[in-house]
C-alpha cells in the first residue's frame, strides 16, 4: 500500500507540475462555463418587437406606448393579422411579437380581465426568456397604474407566453450537462491514455514493470489522480453553473454524483484502453480527438438532437458512450428523473466500462509476454 | 567457489516459431561484473526480461537471486535493480522525488530513504542538484543518478541495460568507476553493452548469438582462446551478422 501511495503521490506531482495539464484540468471547462455564461447576455436593449394590435384602442395605444418608451425594446413595426407574426421573426430584426386580443379595452373594462400575448422567438433562448420578463414586469407596472388611476383593484391584463420554434427552450439549459459530459470523457481518457504512453515512449515503464510494483497498482496509480480531479471538477461545473445560471440540479444530487463516477470510471478504462494499443503521446492523443471528441460533440446529443439524425448516424451514435451519459445526466440535471427512468443507459455504461477494463489488461498480459 | 546469484540451465524462450533463447547454461557469481554482448537481434533483451521476472521461460530453469523466475518472479523483482538504455527518470521531478519515488516503490523506509538521499548526493557531489528537476541535468549526470538508484535499495543484482548509450567518454570512464564500486559493495553487475572497450572491463563476458551464448569466458582467455587483440575483434569473429529476416527487435 505505502508503495501504491507514494506512486500516486508521484502522478500528482506530474500533474502539478506541467501547467499545460492544469490548464486542461481546470481551465478548459471554466473557461467553457464562462463562455457560455457571458456569450449569454444577461441584460436587453433595444430588442426589436413588433405590435399586432387587433383591438386599436385607448388602453392598447398606451400599453403599446408603455413597452415601447423603454430602453429595452424598440418597435419594428405594426403587424396587420396573424399571419404577418411569422414573416415579421422571419426578418430577424423582431424578437418578439406582442398580439393585444380584438377589443381589449372594452372586455377590460366589462369583464375586469384581458389577455396579452407575448410570442417569443425561441431560436434564441436566452434573448426570449429575457424579453418575457421584462414584458411581463412592464404589464405589471401598467395594471398597477391602471388601478392607481381607476381607484379599483380589479383590472388585470393577463399577459400569455408563447414560444416559438423552441417551445421547450431547450438549449438554453443543454450545455451543462453538455459541457460535463464532454469534459469528463476528454480529461479522462485523453488524460490517461497520454500519461501512460508517456511512461513507455520514455521509457520508464519498464522500469516501473521490473519493480515490485504489480501492473494493477501502476495503472490504478497512473488513474487514481485522475479520478479525484475530474470528479472535483464535475463539482466545480455544478457549482459555477449555478451560480452563474442560477441551474440546480432537479434529481437527486447523490444519484447524479454516483452515476458520473461510473461515467468517470468508464472513460478511465477507455484511456487506458487507447494507451494499450498505441505506442506514442500523439497516436494516443490523435485517437482521443478524432475517436472521442468529435463524436462526443457531433453524435451524442451534445449539440445536434439525436432525433432529427438520420437513422444510419442514429445507429452509430449507439457505440459513443457519452450519448448516454447525456442521456443520465440531463434526465436527472433537468428533469428530475430518477433511477427507474435511466436503468437502461446506467447498464449500457456498466457494460462499457466493464468490456474497456476486460480488453486491456488482455491487451497488457500480451505485452508483458 | 563464489556465492551464485544467477543460475540459468537450457533456458529456451519461444515467440511462436521463432526461438529467442535456445538452450542457454551459465552461472553468474555474487560481486562479479558480467557482460552480455550480443548484437541486435541475438536474444540478449529476451534473456533480461526473462532474468528480471518480467516474462516467464518457456522451458529450462532459471533461479536469480535465490528465486525461481518460473514461481517467484514478483520475488526477484524485489532483490533486483534495473536501469535501461532509455533514460528511466521522471524528467519533471527533482532528483530527491526521484530518489524517494523509486526508494517508496522498492519498499524503503522514508526514513532510511533520506538518509541514503543524503549519502547518495555527497558521493555523487550533488549537493546542489538536490531540489533541481531531472530535465535541467545533463546527460551524464543522470545516468550516473539513474545507475544510484537502481542500487538504492541495495539489490542483489543490478541489471544495467546499455547503460553508457549516448554518453561522453569522460562520463563513461566515471560511470565505469561507479560500477567497479557497486561491485566490490558485493552488488552483481548484469551488463549489456555495445562498446567493446566496456567488455574489457567485465570479469566475465557472455557473446550471444542468433539466441546462444557461443563463448563465455574472461576477456583475456577470450582473447587467447580466438587468438585476437581484443574483445572487439573476438567479437567480430564470432557474432556474424544477423540474417535480415529475423523477426525481433531490440538486442
Amino acid at each position: 500500500m505505502k508503495r501504491f501511495l507514494g506512486f500516486v503521490k508521484k502522478e500528482f506531482l506530474h500533474i502539478f507540475r506541467d501547467y499545460r495539464t492544469l490548464i486542461i484540468l481546470f481551465g478548459i471547462p471554466v473557461a467553457q462555463i464562462l463562455i457560455f455564461g457571458f456569450a449569454v447576455s444577461t441584460e436587453i436593449k433595444n430588442a426589436g418587437i413588433a405590435f399586432l394590435d387587433l383591438s386599436h384602442d385607448e388602453i392598447t395605444q398606451k400599453l403599446t406606448n408603455k413597452i415601447v418608451s423603454s430602453d429595452f425594446f424598440r418597435k419594428t413595426e405594426d403587424l396587420l393579422s396573424y399571419n404577418d407574426i411569422d414573416r415579421a421573426f422571419k426578418k430577424g430584426m423582431t424578437k418578439a411579437v406582442i398580439v393585444y386580443e380584438r377589443d381589449l379595452g372594452s372586455k377590460l373594462m366589462k369583464e375586469g380581465k384581458a389577455s396579452v400575448s407575448i410570442i417569443t422567438d425561441g431560436s434564441e433562448p436566452n434573448v426570449a426568456t429575457l424579453i418575457t420578463n421584462y414584458t411581463f414586469a412592464i404589464i405589471n407596472d401598467f395594471n398597477r397604474d391602471m388601478n392607481r388611476t381607476a381607484g379599483n383593484n380589479s383590472i388585470l391584463i393577463q399577459p400569455e407566453v408563447k414560444m416559438l420554434y423552441n417551445p421547450e427552450l431547450k438549449s438554453h439549459f443543454m450545455f451543462v450537462p453538455g459541457v460535463i459530459t464532454l469534459i469528463l470523457i476528454l480529461i479522462c481518457a485523453l488524460m490517461t491514455s497520454v500519461t501512460i504512453t508517456r511512461e513507455k515512449e520514455f521509457g520508464t515503464m519498464e522500469v516501473l514493470l521490473v519493480s515490485p510494483l504489480k501492473p494493477i497498482q501502476i495503472i490504478l496509480g497512473k488513474v487514481a489522480p485522475y479520478f479525484l480531479l475530474s470528479f472535483l471538477n464535475v463539482i466545480v461545473i455544478l457549482v459555477m453553473s449555478w451560480l452563474v445560471f442560477g441551474l440546480p440540479v432537479k434529481g437527486s444530487l447523490a444519484l447524479l454524483l454516483v452515476l458520473t463516477m461510473l461515467y468517470i470510471l468508464m472513460s478511465l478504462s477507455l484511456g487506458i484502453l487507447i494507451s494499450t494499443v498505441s505506442k506514442t503521446m500523439q497516436q494516443a492523443m490523435f485517437i482521443s480527438f478524432i475517436g472521442l471528441m468529435l463524436p462526443t460533440i457531433l453524435l451524442s446529443g451534445f449539440i445536434y438532437p439525436i432525433e432529427n439524425m438520420p437513422k444510419i448516424y442514429d445507429y452509430v451514435s449507439m457505440i459513443v458512450p457519452p450519448r448516454y451519459f447525456i442521456i443520465i445526466i440531463k434526465s436527472i440535471m433537468i428533469k428530475g428523473t430518477g433511477i427507474l427512468f435511466i436503468w437502461k443507459e446506467t447498464l449500457i455504461l456498466l457494460l462499457m466500462t466493464a468490456l474497456f477494463i476486460g480488453v486491456s489488461v488482455r491487451k497488457f498480459k500480451v505485452r508483458l509476454q | 567457489m563464489p556465492e551464485k546469484v544467477i543460475t540459468v540451465q537450457h533456458l529456451m524462450k519461444k515467440f511462436g516459431g521463432f526461438i529467442a533463447n535456445d538452450d542457454l547454461n551459465f552461472d553468474v557469481y555474487k560481486g562479479e561484473i558480467f557482460g552480455f554482448l550480443g548484437a541486435n537481434g541475438a536474444g540478449k533483451t529476451t534473456a533480461i526480461r526473462i532474468l528480471s521476472g518480467l516474462s516467464r521461460p518457456t522451458s529450462g530453469e532459471v533461479i536469480v537471486a535465490g528465486y525461481d523466475a518460473n514461481k517467484k518472479p514478483e520475488m526477484i523483482k524485489r532483490n533486483i535493480g534495473y536501469m535501461c538504455q532509455k533514460f528511466s527518470l521522471y524528467e519533471d521531478l527533482t532528483v530527491r522525488e526521484n530518489i524517494i519515488l523509486y526508494g517508496g516503490i522498492y519498499g524503503m523506509k522514508l526514513a532510511v530513504i533520506k538518509n541514503r538521499v543524503h549519502d547518495l548526493l555527497e558521493r555523487l557531489n550533488f549537493e546542489e542538484y538536490e531540489n533541481r528537476i531531472i530535465a535541467d541535468l545533463p546527460l551524464g549526470l543522470r545516468q550516473k543518478l539513474a545507475f544510484a538508484v537502481a542500487v538504492l535499495h541495495e539489490p542483489k543484482i543490478v541489471f544495467l541495460d546499455e547503460p553508457t548509450g549516448g554518453v561522453d567518454p569522460i562520463t563513461r570512464r566515471q560511470f565505469w568507476e561507479m560500477i567497479y564500486e557497486t561491485a566490490a559493495g558485493g552488488i552483481t553487475v548484469f551488463v549489456t553493452t555495445h562498446y567493446m572497450d566496456e567488455a574489457e572491463y567485465c570479469d566475465r563476458i557472455s557473446i550471444m548469438n542468433e539466441g546462444k551464448i557461443v563463448a563465455l569466458d574472461t576477456p583475456a582467455e577470450l582473447k587467447r582462446k580466438y587468438n585476437a587483440e581484443t574483445v572487439e575483434e573476438v567479437f567480430i569473429k564470432i557474432a556474424r551478422p544477423v540474417a535480415p529476416h529475423t523477426p525481433l527487435k531490440g538486442g
